[in-house]
């Protein structure tokens, strides 16, 4: 039994199917990577995960514990914690009162979350941002406080979409450090990411998916010269050529 | 959010010493004064209550009039029925307010923005009609007429109100600064992003919902044993309560702690000048239609509300140019 | 069986004025995506314009319908450039502030009408206005069964403006996707303010339909704007067709309600199919309520 299982889930939206049947574990401590073109399915696999689109089948299990049909927040308190692919801070709160409402899901007392969020702040380096508002932040940061204000909540678990995008080659070495830094901690990262820098980089085993369907498994070097990837990314010829 | 912070660290000085004048003036004033300042203690509560629910969590309703009618025919019926002592009404108004409010909540909370909002108005207008209608048990369109406890004398009533609008802006300052305050905010922001860092919004926006249909309630309430008249046209409006209340609010701005407070205050001041003022010197009722007016411009130059956008005000007065372009 | 009959026909030729005054609003939410709970007010403007026309120049509704179209498209264009467009797109604390501000605008309509006109009732009667049609048991009024056929003409064209002509497609396109619209060559901004004032007039129209029926005070709108908005609801955003089938359905509801339960609790039919539509009816309605 992995720590996070996903079993054969299928999410349909009307006549399109955007997971098909997708099977795959995630080991305690490790970093996963999912890529794939754009529109193959990976944030819908992460909205099933979190029950933002609950999975049309299939089965999701936690730490040996079934959460396809709790609801998000639920989820959440189980240990689950996610940043979305277009970020989304609390636009007229301060970054460290952004934090601090991640960290209210562990403790009820406003010093303790405000304790808690002046670590994480310092964990992410966002310490001299504290005070700016969520909406006057540039995209690198508010990307950092959306992996802050998660990790505030004490996850085991994290479902990093996309935190590399938009990002330059300076700021993207900056989150790899931060994920690194997050999986030494403890907490097992689930990736998506489209900047292979990034993806290839850092994870430890890597799956690849095209129209809803896996195609390929394995470490990133594997999935990196693998056939069925590269003609999904750059197509039939560079497939054949390599 | 930040504005509580700066809100509460510019001290509590100010609002001290208005204390202290709102406590000790009223006695030496006219019964006409005092009447005013009853009606601002009770449209401060009614303000107060609504910026909890709309501005500080987001959820806007068009049809807070539900609470502030049940509040009054909560005593109102006890008294028409049973001739029961309205002011048991202080009691079972917020009370059914509350009551009836929470399967409002469970039911609308799914829906977003000016769908809620307008989900609100039509329940709002349903109690209306069915308080307007339904004789035998709710009185019909008569209403309910009592007697005053202390006659003409309004200084009771004064306190009460008074002491009735204190509290709910120290609940609202309690709860918004606890980690209520900020599920609430964060609810507001995004609800998508508050439920992926666990919390149940829906749960949440009842914490707001529950004071906010109780102090409405409670605003009733006083009104009802104050005024000693209730019907269903005036406690249930649409335009004179529930709209009232937002504008009220946006006035002074939403989703600040003192905004509904000069709300309500500009309010009553500015309606009891338009009517006893400008409309015998006009010679026609146009109180209503100048206040309208008033409105829209400040909902098209000053949506955020005198607190909310001072700053731009600050700049309109010192006629700096921006430090950046691009507007706001 | 006389009754149902004449309770259904009616409650259908009710529903299809009721669809008149609805499909001004769905058009303007649709392209908007605002909810103008001016509506009312100015098709109350409209139906005032009809009792001046009448009054001064013995003009029936019917005929002094045109004038007030373009009257009323003038007023809603305006209202659109200069004071609504300025909220649409401003970030503000309550997002609700378009909302507001329509209804503002609407109840300072309403009282500028009230000081040049009063409160008292108004209506426009001709011989025309009491006359039955009978059929095999059953009373049909005439002005009911007229303003019912205009009321469908109006439609019908409509649905031809915007499927077969240049503009009605700029109007789809940037209701569909304003942005897209935009890189398209469609000017969004001009095509939103046309939008609104053909919505008002459509509003005018419905109104000078009901003139002959009823009869105009300032107040008069309250309820007509809840019904194009249940309507709209009801129909989706956007849709004549859906406007159309919503007008029918609210028409005949109410009708079975005034008829079987209680004339006072008529509105309140419409309010708990709003209420209804807004918490079980999926479709369309999906994007409403949550993701």
């Amino acid at each position: 039994m992995a720590y996070l299982d996903i079993n054969h889930v299928v999410r349909k939206f009307g006549g399109l199917v955007a997971v098909n049947d997708i099977t795959v574990g995630i080991e305690q401590g490790e970093i996963f990577g999912l890529i794939g073109p754009n529109g193959s399915g990976k944030t819908t696999l992460f909205n099933a995960i979190n029950h933002y689109y609950p999975p049309n089948s299939g089965e999701i299990v936690f730490k040996g514990m079934p959460i396809t049909h709790k609801s998000t927040h639920e989820i959440c308190q189980l240990g689950i914690g996610r940043t979305f692919q277009v970020v989304k801070p609390l636009r007229r709160m301060t970054v460290l009162e952004n934090v601090m409402t991640g960290a209210f899901l562990r403790t009820g007392s406003a010093t303790e979350a405000r304790d808690k969020a002046l670590e994480v702040l310092d964990f992410c380096e966002l310490m001299q941002r504290k005070d700016m508002l969520g909406k006057d932040l540039p995209i690198a940061d508010k990307k950092r406080l959306e992996i802050a204000r998660s990790l505030a909540g004490e996850p085991k678990l994290m479902l990093l979409d996309e935190a590399a995008a938009g990002l330059n080659p300076r700021e993207i070495d900056a989150v790899m450090a931060v994920v690194r830094k997050i999986r030494d901690s403890g907490i097992t990262c689930f990736v998506v990411e489209h900047v292979m820098k990034f993806i290839l980089g850092i994870s430890d085993r890597m799956m690849c998916i095209n129209f809803g369907s896996e195609i390929a498994r394995g470490t990133p070097k594997e999935i990196a010269s693998h056939p069925e990837v590269i003609k999904a990314y750059l197509g039939e010829e560079y497939a054949k050529g390599k | 959010m930040a504005e509580i912070k700066t809100m509460a660290k510019k001290s509590w000085f100010l609002p001290a010493i208005l204390g202290i004048v709102l406590v000790a003036i009223p006695p030496f004033v006219g019964g006409y004064i005092q009447h005013v300042f009853i009606l601002i203690m009770m449209w401060i509560t009614m303000a107060t209550a609504w910026n909890l629910l709309g501005g500080y969590c987001g959820q806007v309703s068009f049809g807070h009039a539900v609470f502030f009618g049940l509040g009054a025919y909560g005593g109102g019926l006890l008294y028409l029925h049973w001739d029961i002592s309205p002011w048991c009404g202080m009691i079972t108004g917020p009370l059914l307010a509350i009551i009836i409010g929470i399967p409002i909540g469970l039911i609308c909370f799914r829906l977003r923005g000016p769908y809620f909002a307008l989900a609100l108005l039509a329940l709002g207008e349903t109690f209306r009609i069915v308080f307007t209608n339904w004789v035998s048990v709710l009185g019909g369109a008569c209403g309910v007429v009592s007697s005053r406890t202390w006659g003409a004398e309004k200084l009771p009533y004064y306190y009460i109100a008074l002491a009735i609008a204190a509290l709910s802006i120290y609940v609202v300052y309690r709860l918004m600064h606890s980690k209520l305050g900020y599920y609430f905010v964060s609810i507001r922001e995004d609800q998508d992003a508050a439920e992926a860092l666990g919390i149940p919004t829906t749960r949440y926006k009842m914490y707001a919902l529950i004071p906010s249909a109780g102090f409405t309630g409670l605003a009733g309430a006083i009104y009802m044993n104050y005024m000693a008249y209730i019907d269903p046209e005036v406690v249930f409006n649409l335009a004179g309560v529930s709209i009232m209340m937002i504008l009220v609010v946006m006035i002074g701005g939403a989703g600040t702690l003192w905004g509904p407070v000069l709300g309500a205050t500009i309010f009553i001041i500015l309606s009891e000048v338009l009517r006893a003022v400008v409309d015998p010197i006009v010679g026609l009722p146009v109180s209503y239609l100048i206040f309208m007016v008033l409105a829209c411009l400040l909902i098209m130059f000053l949506p955020d509300g005198i607190i909310g956008d001072w700053g731009k005000i600050k700049r309109a007065f010192t006629r700096k140019k921006p430090a950046y372009l691009g507007g706001e | 069986m006389a009754l149902f009959g004449q309770t259904f026909i009616t409650g259908i030729l009710i529903g299809g004025i009721y669809a008149i005054i609805a499909i001004g609003m769905t058009l303007i939410m649709g392209v908007m995506k605002i909810i103008n709970l001016a509506h009312g007010a100015l098709m109350m403007v409209g139906m005032y314009v009809c009792v001046v026309l009448f009054a001064s120049l013995g003009l029936h509704p019917y005929l002094s319908m045109i004038p007030a179209m373009i009257i009323l498209f003038g007023i809603g264009y305006a209202l659109q450039k200069y004071s609504i467009d300025r909220v649409f797109r401003i970030e503000t604390i309550l997002p609700e502030s378009q909302v507001l501000l329509t209804l503002a605008l609407g109840l300072g309509i309403t009282e500028i009408i009230r000081l040049i006109f009063t409160s008292d009732y108004q209506c426009t009667y001709t011989p025309f206005s009491a006359k039955c049609f009978y059929a095999g048991g059953m009373s049909i009024s005439q002005p009911y069964l007229v303003g019912f056929i205009i009321a469908m003409a109006f439609v019908a064209g409509l649905h031809i403006f915007l499927s077969r002509t240049d503009l009605g497609h700029s109007v789809m396109a940037t209701a569909q996707d304003r942005d897209a619209a935009t890189y398209m060559g469609v000017n969004a901004g001009r095509i939103t303010n046309f939008t609104f004032g053909l919505g008002t007039a459509l509003a005018a129209a419905g109104g000078a339909i009901l003139l002959p029926i009823y009869y105009v005070f300032p107040d008069v709108w309250h309820p007509y704007l809840a019904k194009a908005f249940i309507i709209t609801i009801l129909g989706g955003m956007g849709s004549t067709v859906g406007a159309l089938s919503g007008g029918l359905l609210l028409g005949v509801a109410e009708s079975f309600g005034a008829t079987y339960w209680s004339p006072g609790y008529r509105d309140v039919v419409g309010l708990i199919i709003f209420l209804l539509v807004l918490l079980f009816l999926p479709g369309g309605l999906k994007k409403v309520i949550g993701r």
